[in-house]
């Protein structure tokens, strides 16, 4: 290996995210099925980094799972992401900061092809003042929300109440990181690391203390895709998907899973559920399924939050026994209240596993 | 047991490291122009014989390369030795005589 070359193709894969000011732009799917990783999130950036990170409600989907599953031409998506960078205009800001990969990689895909194609763009523009009476404008910059965690992870560490180490053995825990594929799959030098050595969330595991399993089918997609979900009939695919990821990092006993991506810890976490119904296998260790994290709740675990405030609650593999690796207190009893403690209710348990 | 309306595909991952590449390295010597073959499918798209039986060439090698010889005989077996093939290859490979190579030193015991 020649080291300057490596490092020469490395420096094309960095990139300089600005420290402040940002418009925030939630999920579709991330609301509903990780609850409080963008609250995080936002508390983190704002209350325990003191930046200034921007959200209005009036602000919309991107159109990616219409757009990703045919609902909708390319000229419709484009027209609702030319209104979201119009409102980050219209509130005073320049870098729009996504919490959604499926975003993140449209809203790259629009602005590239905008510079491919400026016929397409003055299109565009004129179809938004039609529709909305908005003022066209693109971000200075666009960055995914794991790249701002990322960036800060060091200062995070420094802030951090608990480490990625199982406290009883003193070693680092083992962590497998997924990125999605939207990440940096399209667009290689969008990513840090790009296609081939996304450091994302290696970057945090390091940080916060834990050790990265590289395995063979790392790079493999969870499964999720949107065409092979939608259908019923089609699951099948992106189970078998998920299931072979599985089997290749098996051997490695992973601790927990981290990601970057909507679909990836929804996936990754219920088809565990899945297999071990259908095909009776768990890949944890004593039983248990492998958890799986969004990198938000890793840092407000990190960062001493309560487990249930995080909505850990709402994973399909149960998250104690990583919790009491980590060392992090909880109260059973409080695992399934909710907001001024009602009773949020209780799933019914896998009948052939203990996930 | 609960159903799902679905269920895991088999997996068709192939381990090359567990397959024996005797025959495909004497192939290669033989005919060495087995590897220039871009899989383009001229010679699939101009067989006489394709459209009545399973003969493709480009499947063919594709399946040799991944060391599932049966499957691969499948698609040389009902070969007519027309010659059309090699008429149409970009590559100008002797397809012919690579059909034939193939057909010996894979139907060999």
């Amino acid at each position: 290996m020649i080291y300057e070359g490596k490092q020469k193709i490395w420096s094309d894969y960095q990139k300089d995210i600005p420290d402040d000011h940002y418009f925030y732009v939630r999920s579709c799917i991330r609301q509903s099925i990780f609850p409080a990783s963008e609250m995080v999130f936002l508390d983190i950036t704002r209350n325990k980094l003191q930046k200034d990170f921007f959200e209005t409600e009036h602000h919309t989907t991107c159109g990616g799972i219409a757009y990703h599953s045919d609902a909708i031409p390319q000229e419709t998506a484009m027209t609702i992401i030319a209104r979201q960078f119009a409102l980050m205009h219209k509130y005073g800001y320049e870098n729009y900061v996504c919490s959604c990969i499926t975003s993140f990689g449209l809203y790259t895909e629009t602005l590239e092809t905008w510079r491919e194609f400026p016929e397409l763009e003055a299109k565009i523009k004129e179809k938004l003042w039609e529709s909305c009476k908005l003022e066209f404008a693109k971000p200075k910059y666009l960055a995914h929300a794991s790249d701002i965690i990322y960036k800060f992870r060091n200062q995070i560490a420094q802030q951090a109440k608990f480490k990625l180490i199982n406290k009883k053995t003193g070693e680092p825990l083992r962590v497998v990181e997924h990125i999605g594929c939207h990440y940096s799959k399209m667009f290689p030098s969008k990513g840090f690391g790009g296609a081939e050595y996304p450091y994302v969330l290696a970057g945090m595991i390091e940080a916060w203390g834990g050790e990265v399993i590289d395995y063979p089918e790392r790079r493999h997609c969870c499964g999720f895709g949107f065409r092979q979900y939608f259908v019923q009939t089609n699951r099948g695919y992106s189970l078998s998907n998920t299931h072979k990821k599985f089997e290749s990092m098996e051997p490695y006993k992973p601790d927990m899973i981290i990601t970057n991506c909507p679909g990836c810890p929804y996936f990754l976490d219920r088809w565990q559920y899945v297999i071990s119904e259908t095909e009776g296998k768990t890949y944890g260790q004593d039983g248990h399924g492998i958890p799986v994290f969004t990198y938000e709740e890793v840092a407000g675990l990190v960062l001493g939050y309560d487990p249930w405030d995080l909505g850990l609650q709402v994973h399909q593999v149960g998250v104690e026994p990583l919790l009491d690796k980590m060392g992090i207190p909880y109260n059973p009893e409080n695992k399934f209240k909710g907001l001024n403690n009602k009773d949020l209710g209780r799933p019914e348990l896998p009948s052939c596993a203990s996930l | 047991m609960t159903g799902f309306g679905y269920s895991l595909t088999p997996s068709s991952r192939i381990n090359l490291d567990d397959k024996d590449k005797e025959k495909w390295n004497k192939l290669i010597d033989l005919e060495p122009d087995v590897l220039k073959c871009m899989a383009c499918g001229s010679c699939t798209a101009s067989c006489t014989a394709g459209i009545f039986t399973k003969t493709s060439l480009r499947s063919a090698i594709l399946y040799l390369q991944n060391g599932q010889e049966k499957q691969a005989m499948e698609y040389v077996k009902s070969c007519l030795l027309c010659g059309k093939c090699f008429m149409v290859c970009p590559r100008a490979i002797n397809t012919r005589h690579l059909l034939l190579s193939i057909s010996k030193i894979y139907t060999l015991k």
